[in-house]
């Protein structure tokens, strides 16, 4: 009777099983890296906007303050978007004819709100709160990147919740000094650790408590 | 036989609840956020105008701290500044000369806070420009709250002081602070 298999079978058979082995490790580390990427987290992704509002110009070139339009974010958990009125103080005397200006006019006149798109966003179970980060030590850019560099607007971080752990399990990697909070450009100087453990008697906050569930979920 | 009667059914179920509970979505929850939408409302918006004639709880006292004029601290004048460099220097500039980054874009420039008319006008002017705006300037009520319109009162007094180089030691220019 003759042999069904030839010899070279043998190797077929070799590196199937060798294939069958490594294929669940190759799938896992495909969804790993997929998850991992701005493809997933929209990280760098520009978010069209009804007006190409540019931080850069605004709070990079002109130097304005965070706080002149985002005003609730040392008091409430929403930063706060600007309202119309907001824009229009300036842009009711200059730029007064720009055609990119339009729908804040007509938004205005109509008495109907921008509809700003979200860049970032977080799942219904967080409960994120702004005023307890940026009093405690965490500035803008920590989260945001260096917004007053950014034409347009978009996702810096991943936040994803093993991000936001990152700071939580290691605050004091982190944290800046009050008058450094609204900096976009700050980088944590060589003796942070050292800084940000003061920065934790200072800010009075309990590091070993920022990893409780209740912190961010309800 | 008869067991698988009962059991595929049963796998059934639960396969298919096992399923839905994938679809469950907790990361879009019905509930209303800060600027969700929300169709049952006007324009769309979750955020909604209180009706005409109510006030909310907050609102008498935010009058009544309008009128009341806080003890000049150095604290307050601190205060005073920070606030000042963010809701004030864009177009009255660092040292209150009027020469903001958005006047030198073409914004008509302010008075510096050293003319005469302003040197001799109250703190209370000050809060009130702020409040209802002044000329193009759009009011700031919603955006500075009562306390810190005085102390940004407190510290464009100080500016005044600085730049019409009265000695600090001098008790005129600390009565000028409060008056």
């Amino acid at each position: 009777m003759a042999q069904v298999f030839r010899e070279r079978a043998n190797l077929f058979m070799r590196l199937g099983l060798l294939g069958l082995a490594i294929l669940p490790g190759s799938l896992g580390l495909l969804g790993f890296s997929y998850y991992r990427s701005s493809a997933y987290t929209g990280v760098g992704r520009y978010v069209e906007q009804p007006v190409p509002f540019s931080h850069r110009h605004h709070a990079g070139e002109l130097g304005i303050d965070c706080r002149y339009c985002h005003t609730g974010v040392e008091k409430a958990a929403f930063a706060d978007l600007p309202p119309t009125e907001t824009c229009m103080t300036c842009h009711s005397q200059i730029w007064t004819n720009a055609a990119m200006l339009a729908p804040v006019r007509k938004s205005l006149a109509d008495n109907r709100p921008l509809r700003w798109q979200r860049v970032t966003s977080l799942p219904d179970y967080v409960y994120f709160d702004h005023s307890v980060h940026v009093s405690n030590g965490v500035g803008c850019s920590s989260c945001h990147g260096d917004v007053a560099a950014m034409p347009l607007m978009a996702k810096a971080e991943p936040m994803t919740m093993g991000w936001c752990l990152d700071c939580h399990r290691d605050p004091a990697a982190k944290l800046r000094p009050e008058e450094a909070i609204f900096d976009m450009r700050w980088q944590p100087p060589a003796d942070q650790p050292a800084k940000g453990r003061a920065l934790l008697a200072h800010y009075g906050t309990r590091a070993e408590h920022l990893t409780d569930c209740s912190v961010c979920h309800r | 036989m008869r067991r698988a009667i009962i059991l595929r059914p049963a796998a059934a179920v639960l396969v298919a609840s096992a399923l839905a509970g994938c679809r469950e979505d907790m990361e879009v929850q019905p509930k209303l956020t800060a600027y969700s939408s929300a169709a049952a409302f006007d324009q769309n918006m979750a955020a909604r105008q209180p009706p005409t004639g109510t006030l909310d709880r907050e609102a008498l006292e935010r009058e009544a701290a309008l009128g009341r004029p806080p003890a000049p601290s150095e604290a307050l004048i601190r205060r005073g500044a920070e606030r000042y460099k963010i809701a004030c220097t864009p177009c009255h500039g660092e040292a209150g000369l009027g020469d903001g980054i958005v006047v030198q874009r073409g914004f008509p420039q302010p008075p510096a806070f050293t003319e005469p008319r302003l040197l001799a006008a109250d703190a209370s002017h000050v809060v009130d420009v702020i409040t209802h705006g002044w000329g193009v300037m759009y009011p700031y009520e919603n955006r500075v709250a009562p306390a810190d319109r005085w102390a940004i009162a407190l510290y464009v007094r100080a500016l005044q002081l600085a730049q019409t180089g009265k000695d600090a030691a001098d008790p005129a220019p600390a009565q000028a602070v409060q008056r």
